[in-house]
């Protein structure tokens, strides 16, 4: 039982922890959406768009080269 | 090429799966964005991060759902130029990274455009920003409370467990001040708006909701935390951040649902073009509009928007002024006729000399009548509100009585039983009865193709009596089109294919012109071509058809020097005439007209049974408002109205007691807009009209307006059920409290148990 006296603080500490990052999250705009964020899972990523990505890639492999 | 055919072409037919609602149809009239290509504008919305790479925000009008919001990035993404783009649904804004380099910000946003959507700078930024922050704000506060109630309640479990079976006093005080710890932060944080707002009514001299919110959160906690200090007594600390979450979580969605528009944000300055072309020295050089001076001589295009008020230097032009008098023909200006900045040049460019700009013109005189009639709107006291000035008053009484016979019978328990009258009378239920039901209300009505946006439209929807219409673009579609066809002689026998032909030729002769009555032919297949065409303004056009030629227009200029009798039919009569030798010989009439909408005889007839009484506001000429009276059986047809006139017929109205619901498009029923208990814009409304309106009838079907009545009641009906409830619960849980019955735990779950009940009925809707 006496590990409760050291296990709450610390859930304690996490929960600090949690809520920072909760306020961290809200401030830096990630709940101004709620509406499309939460479907954006369903929509199919398009090809043309992981080609660009691809290409952003290489031409970052490109500038890292030189 | 059409919008379906692009969104397939791009493979984004996803689009079609997941949007809620059919999309508008885009604008006929396509914007020019190169204005916005003028760093003198940019400087406004775009901010450069070096190497030509910069970042637009823009807001999008036309959005309505997340797969609005997935079309435009997607579009969008594949456009090389584009590094990246993020649109927001709810408010309504996209943030567009793109190199300039590559591209310019008209073409990105002329794409935007061809789907369908409406891009223009976002402005106002100070404002947006400021909501912003309170909304990120409300979130925090809604956060902690519930990461604190879970925490505290998780405690709370161990508190309880250890007040059946017993538990050392060692740990009840180490629990306790954990609890204490977690729920802190919670009063001090998420609950200071209720303190805030309790203080200030208390200030005022009035109760509302907030002050025995404020009253149970601070005696409990503070009760709370003297038992802790003291180890003795009770502690609430579950009780206290529970109500704070819930009531914060009510407030939340309450403001989810008020909020769910941005159009607040437009004005009418937004209708004049953001540049324009100054003539200096005989030549043209765009400037941006501010930089424009009474003096200045300046070049307007056709289809233009005029930039200023003025003077018209060339001959003659016909300009569109819709905008202010609601007037549906284009006016014929001569050379020294008086220009009104907003309207709108039609088929001929102009030049004139600009006297005023700015607030001093007569589009602001408007903007200032828009101001003055949304303060002078009813408002609207929400039931919750005025139930809560009861309820709290009554609420305060009962506790003080308790304390005072609590005192004689015990006095060590008068304290916590007082609190405990306080935290169970807590009006959880009561706050989220309203919120619940409205939010759930609009949701529905946006599945119905309204989308709402004024704060108490579904409020104040139920109350209505009177429904008023603006004419055209609201009852009629706003578009000329063929509506009967005559043949001059009228034992002429009925032809279709020569009728067909002779449709064709009127197309030739109408194509170079861009009056509005060109409109209604431009959908025709060309057949025939029409050469030596001449337009001549104001009476009609004429052109040379297979070596025949043949005029169309006014009857005494198809046919001049003859007086011909338009027939009878109520319509706008044009006639067409072929060239036989010396004489015009009369062809065929053709009655123009601008349709009603499919369903507004039926929409009128529904509303009519439902003992509704209906006006036709118009500004347009009264022959044609009593025709459109007499096919709809309207009694109440006003014609010939300025936007004050109908501003003052619709304060007459409320004088004698009337809730209106005023339903129009224009810029020139604006005020009226303002003004009204309820008001709605169709979907292909002004944009100015949209932001001024309670709410926007996206799917442009008349038929959805009885629907959305019928909701609101429904709405209404929920608001007092769950209301009712909330009474009810709280009326039983009192006496149990006040006779010291009820403890803590219990008062909490049946707190819980009544707050969900009142969600729960509200999703029936």
């Amino acid at each position: 039982m006496q590990s409760l006296l050291i296990l709450i603080p610390l859930a304690l500490i996490i929960v600090a922890i949690a809520v920072a990052i909760f306020l961290w999250a809200v401030k830096s705009g990630q709940y101004d959406d709620l509406d499309t964020e939460a479907r954006r899972i369903l929509f199919d990523e398009q090809k043309p768009q992981a080609e660009k990505q691809k290409n952003k890639a290489k031409n970052k492999v490109k500038n890292d080269g030189e | 090429m059409s919008v379906a055919q692009l969104i397939h072409e791009g493979g984004l037919d996803g689009y079609y799966r997941f949007r809620d609602e059919a999309g508008n149809k885009p604008d006929e009239a396509q914007h020019d964005f190169h204005a916005y290509d003028l760093p003198e504008v940019q400087a406004q919305f775009v901010s450069e991060e070096g190497e030509g790479i910069k970042t637009a925000r823009l807001s999008v009008q036309g959005i309505h759902c997340a797969a609005c919001a997935w079309l435009i990035e997607q579009f969008l993404e594949k456009h090389p130029a584009v590094k990246s783009v993020r649109v927001n649904a709810s408010n309504r804004s996209c943030i567009l990274r793109w190199d300039s380099q590559q591209s310019r910000l008209s073409d990105l946003m002329a794409q935007v455009q061809r789907i369908g959507y409406k891009p223009q700078p976002e402005q106002q930024q100070q404002r947006q920003a400021q909501q912003r922050k309170e909304t990120h704000l409300a979130m925090m506060r809604l956060g902690v409370a519930g990461i604190g109630m879970m925490q505290v309640g998780m405690v709370a479990v161990a508190l309880y467990a250890g007040g059946i079976q017993g538990i050392d006093d060692y740990w009840q005080v180490f629990l306790r001040w954990v609890s204490l710890v977690i729920a802190t932060p919670v009063v001090l944080f998420s609950a200071r708006p209720f303190f805030h707002n309790a203080f200030r009514a208390l200030k005022m001299g009035r109760l509302n909701m907030d002050v025995p919110v404020s009253l149970a959160i601070s005696l409990a906690y503070g009760a709370s935390a003297w038992a802790t200090f003291t180890r003795s007594g009770e502690v609430y600390f579950d009780s206290v951040s529970m109500f704070t979450f819930f009531l914060l979580l009510g407030r939340f969605l309450e403001m989810r649902a008020r909020n769910s528009s941005s159009f607040a944000s437009e004005n009418l300055q937004q209708l004049l073009p953001l540049s324009a072309s100054r003539i200096h020295k005989n030549e043209k050089q765009a400037v941006p509009l501010a930089a424009l001076k009474a003096g200045d001589r300046v070049w307007v295009a056709s289809g233009e928007t005029i930039p200023a008020d003025g003077k018209l230097c060339s001959a003659f032009a016909r300009v569109d002024e819709s905008l202010l008098t609601g007037e549906s023909k284009p006016q014929r200006k001569n050379a020294g006729d008086s220009l009104a900045a907003g309207t709108q040049v039609t088929d001929q460019a102009l030049e004139m000399l600009v006297e005023a700009t700015g607030s001093s013109t007569k589009l602001s005189a408007i903007e200032n009548l828009v101001r003055q009639a949304g303060l002078e709107k009813p408002r609207q006291a929400a039931l919750a509100d005025r139930i809560a000035a009861h309820f709290v008053a009554a609420v305060l009484t009962v506790s003080v009585i308790t304390g005072i016979c609590w005192w004689f019978i015990d006095a060590e328990k008068a304290f916590w039983v007082v609190l405990s009258v306080l935290v169970v009378t807590c009006p959880c239920a009561l706050s989220l009865a309203t919120p619940a039901a409205l939010t759930a209300g609009v949701n529905r009505a946006r599945a119905l193709g309204i989308l709402i946006t004024g704060p108490q439209a579904m409020e104040v929807l139920h109350k209505i009596d009177t429904v008023a219409f603006d004419k055209t673009g609201t009852l009629t579609e706003g578009k000329i089109h063929i509506q009967s066809l005559i043949f001059a002689e009228p034992e002429h026998s009925f032809n279709e294919s020569e009728q067909e032909h002779l449709l064709d030729i009127i197309a030739a002769l109408e194509k170079p012109s861009s009056h509005p009555i060109a409109a209604a032919f431009a959908q025709r297949e060309q057949t025939v071509l029409s050469e030596s065409t001449e337009v001549i303004a104001g009476q009609g056009v004429k052109g040379i058809v297979g070596g025949v030629e043949y005029r169309f227009g006014k009857p005494d200029f198809a046919v001049p020097g003859r007086r011909l009798d338009c027939p009878v039919k109520p319509a706008m009569w044009q006639l067409l005439a072929r060239k036989e030798g010396d004489e015009y010989l009369a062809l065929v009439w053709l009655g123009l007209n601008d349709n009603l909408r499919a369903d507004a005889l039926n929409s009128v007839d529904t509303l009519r049974s439902s003992r509704y009484s209906i006006a036709l506001l118009s500004g347009d000429r009264a022959s044609v408002v009593s025709e459109i009276a007499s096919q709809l059986a309207l009694p109440d047809a006003l014609a010939e109205l300025q936007p004050e006139q109908k501003l003052q017929w619709l304060q007459a109205q409320q004088q004698q007691g009337h809730k209106v619901l005023m339903v129009g498009d224009g810029i020139n029923d604006v005020p009226v807009l303002s003004a009204a208990d309820v008001s709605m814009a169709m979907g292909e409304a002004t944009q100015l009209a949209q932001s001024k309106a309670d709410s926007i009838l996206l799917n442009g079907r008349l038929s959805t307006i009885p629907l959305l009545i019928e909701l609101a009641h429904r709405v209404q009906r929920i608001v007092r059920q769950n209301l009712a409830w909330a009474l009810l619960y709280n009326l039983l849980a009192l006496p149990a409290a006040a006779m010291g019955l009820l403890p803590p735990y219990l008062a909490a779950i049946g707190m819980s148990f009544s707050s969900l009940l009142v969600v729960l009925n509200a999703t029936r809707l």
